[in-house]
């Protein structure tokens, strides 16, 4: 009898995903926890585990099918499992045994096509090795990969239900000739539902102070150096994230989701902080913010900005943001507008750094000046605690002093 | 286009090129009236008389020093040295003077000069002790110098020629099994192949092999017979061993993923090790196999009887058989 494999709940906020590629074809035994079928989310890209032991009978999408969490993607017989040899029957062409104590010995080059056809370490030791001493070799590895994508299987005609929209569309974009269409990557889809989403339920209000960031840049300038020979990136958006996370232990109203049942103050405080790369906009989070020092949150910064260009953030590091901070001002914007991020009740935009002509003692001097912005859900707090917010971090800046 | 041999090929080049510029000059021993040990200057004396065939007293310091000498002062010697086992006491001469020339003046002065050195054993005649050496990974060892070994009579004549044109100092060895055992087309015409670039000899998609010289001759032999076991050898021939065409050999190394390095010379810190570096450097993802080394066994020289000789050098059977192994890993 098959069972029904589903596309699993991947994460929290995560309503479909993306058939990125079967690792495995009909007819191929399939190990539990084996990796099966590589799924795109909005943000990152998983490998779902077989949940059962047998053998796949037949795939229930197509790779480039987006599929709602919990709708069936295969068929997995579980008691046609191939044979295995008996317990005490030597297979008869088994690998050769590796060297005790040591796995199969593979060469840089077996590791490397590992990886690029995304054959897991337990499949290709398990590859009868044709080399001196059953050890597997380029060929072994290039068969499998034949053998495991098979004759290139007849696609069928796409089967798009004609979708029947609840409600006419809104006149979309029309192509007009010579215009091109660039296909939705899941991370822009995504991108687009939530910012549509914030805009359509969350009633938006903007406060924007300037702050005169002396302090913090002198200081900066002065032990950048020498905090970048002990191996740390003193950013500025270190400072904005110490910034913020005094101003949000002073109002924790700001770290907050509004809910009909009422309004929940978040106990944790996840600094999520927006990375811009090539694909779109990232939002990895620093977990526990208001607990690090400032050279712990420019470690976590630098690791999450790396991982972030590299591609290789888990699920676990774009979930559970309260409180989220953009610095536009890193592209030259000097007054910036953000999009709360659904289930936050507030999201601050740091802007340039501008030498500015200001007056100080009724005299005229030039100071670098930052504008600095909150973007707030006004159902959750007013304009007067948001200002308050922004004015705690002011004055965190503008006092700024060694020691911090 | 004519047909001749490696040794021709090289006489034609140094002919070719004292009849093209007055100031070409040969020495070396035995190089005047009686045309060289090996015949490369044959008739030359006649040719181009005493003033520009110079015979030379056995000290081989004394022939690279003079020879430096006359590049300092406009001319362009070709210096040979009669056998390459001779070459050391002319070792500080070539590498402490000619090949900092340039370095030592700022770039003001080179060093046009060409060493012509034969080298090698294997040879019917019983080279022994001082007539088998191969000295290539002294010399390459020497920023400065350029270090040359064509294996076709083609490339002997284009390189030579190369050689004789270039700014600074090149040492030229030539196998002496290669001079009368390997016949080739050559042009008549004027023609340079460029110092630098390696070439394939052979393609193949199963190992590669990186040779020079006379081991090269023995590594193509190896390979046709490594195929009937079906096993398809892509053959490098490294040509110039200083400059190292790096892009060429890793190349090969991309495609094939397995390499095989074959040299005469003792195989402790011969040449093939830089090559087996270069490799493990730059290519380690590319590999499916080590990196092997046929060459000769780390004793102090070739043998004088026939039976130890054919014992040191590598020859087309222990090729094959390490191009068996190596596919087979």
């Amino acid at each position: 009898m098959p069972v029904e494999i589903r596309l699993p709940q991947l994460g929290e906020s995560i309503h479909e995903g993306t058939i990125a590629r079967w690792l495995k074809k009909p007819g191929d035994r399939v190990e539990k926890y084996e990796p099966l079928v590589e799924i795109n989310t909005d943000k990152v890209n998983v490998e779902m585990p077989s949940p059962f032991e047998g053998v796949l009978v037949e795939l229930l999408a197509a790779e480039g099918d987006v599929r709602p969490v919990g709708s069936p993607i295969a068929l997995i017989e579980t008691s046609a499992v191939a044979p295995t040899p008996a317990a005490g029957t030597a297979p008869a062409a088994g690998p050769a045994p590796a060297a005790q104590g040591v796995g199969p010995r593979l060469s840089p080059l077996v590791r490397r096509l590992a990886e690029q056809h995304r054959i897991p370490l337990s499949v290709l030791e398990t590859l009868p090795g044709s080399g001196a001493g059953g050890r597997i070799t380029k060929e072994d590895v290039l068969q499998y990969v034949a053998r495991r994508a098979g004759p290139p299987a007849p696609t069928a005609a796409p089967a798009v239900p004609p979708a029947a929209p609840a409600a006419p569309p809104v006149p979309a974009a029309a192509a007009a000739p010579g215009d091109e269409v660039v296909r939705l990557s899941p991370i822009r889809r995504t991108i687009a539902q939530r910012m549509a989403q914030s805009k359509r339920e969350i009633p938006h209000a903007y406060g924007v102070i300037e702050v005169d960031m002396s302090a913090v840049v002198a200081w900066r300038e002065a032990h950048k150096e020498a905090w970048r020979r002990d191996g740390i990136a003193l950013t500025y958006t270190a400072f904005f994230v110490r910034a913020a996370c005094e101003a949000l232990r002073a109002y924790p109203i700001v770290n907050a989701a509004w809910s009909e049942e009422g309004i929940v103050l978040r106990k944790a405080v996840n600094i999520g902080i927006g990375i811009a790369v090539d694909e779109g906009l990232l939002v990895p989070v620093i977990r526990h913010a208001d607990q690090l020092s400032l050279a712990g949150v420019a470690r976590a910064l630098d690791d999450l900005t790396s991982r972030s260009r590299a591609g290789t953030l888990t699920l676990e590091d774009v979930q559970g943001g309260t409180f989220t901070l953009t610095n536009p001002g890193v592209f030259g914007s000097i007054w910036s507008m953000p999009i709360i991020v659904p289930g936050q009740a507030a999201i601050l935009a740091t802007d340039a750094i501008v030498r500015r002509a200001v007056v100080r003692d009724d005299a005229i001097a030039i100071r670098p000046i930052m504008h600095l912005g909150l973007s707030f859900d006004h159902r959750v707090f007013d304009g007067a605690v948001a200002m308050r917010f922004l004015n705690h971090m002011k004055a965190w800046f503008e006092g700024f002093r060694d020691g911090d | 286009m004519p047909e001749m041999r490696l040794l021709d090929a090289i006489r034609q080049a140094m002919y070719e090129e004292m009849r093209r510029d007055p100031r070409v000059i040969v020495l070396g021993e035995d190089v005047g009236p009686k045309g060289g040990v090996f015949g490369a200057t044959d008739g030359f004396y006649a040719e181009f008389g005493e003033g520009r065939v110079l015979d030379t007293p056995l000290a081989e310091s004394s022939i690279v020093g003079v020879a430096i000498g006359m590049a300092a002062n406009g001319m362009i010697p070709i210096a040979e040295i009669q056998f390459s086992d001779f070459i050391h006491p002319a070792f500080n001469q070539i590498v402490s003077e000619a090949a900092r020339m340039r370095y030592r003046s700022n770039g003001g002065f080179g060093c046009p000069m060409v060493i012509r050195a034969p080298y090698g054993g294997g040879v019917e005649v019983h080279g022994g002790l001082y007539h088998s050496q191969s000295v290539e990974a002294f010399f390459a060892h020497v920023p400065g110098l350029k270090v040359v070994t064509p294996y076709t009579p083609y490339d002997a004549k284009g390189l030579l020629k190369a050689a004789i044109r270039d700014p600074d100092p090149v040492l030229f060895l030539e196998h002496k099994r290669l001079y009368r055992a390997i016949r080739g087309e050559v042009p008549e015409d004027d023609y340079v192949v460029p110092i630098g670039p390696a070439t394939v000899r052979r393609q193949g998609t199963t190992l590669s092999v990186f040779a020079y010289g006379q081991m090269l001759h023995e590594a193509l032999r190896a390979s046709d017979e490594a195929a009937r076991d079906g096993i398809e050898a892509e053959v490098v021939d490294l040509r110039t061993l200083r400059p190292l065409d790096a892009e060429t050999i890793l190349a090969s190394v991309r495609k094939t993923n397995k390499a095989l390095i074959v040299y005469e010379d003792n195989r402790f810190m011969g040449f093939g090790a830089e090559v087996a570096a270069l490799i493990a450097e730059e290519a380690f993802e590319a590999l499916d196999g080590p990196v092997m080394r046929v060459a000769g066994p780390d004793v102090p020289a070739v043998p004088y009887a026939d039976t130890l000789a054919g014992a040191f050098i590598p020859t087309a059977a222990k090729i094959a058989g390490a191009m068996r192994q190596l596919a087979a890993y």
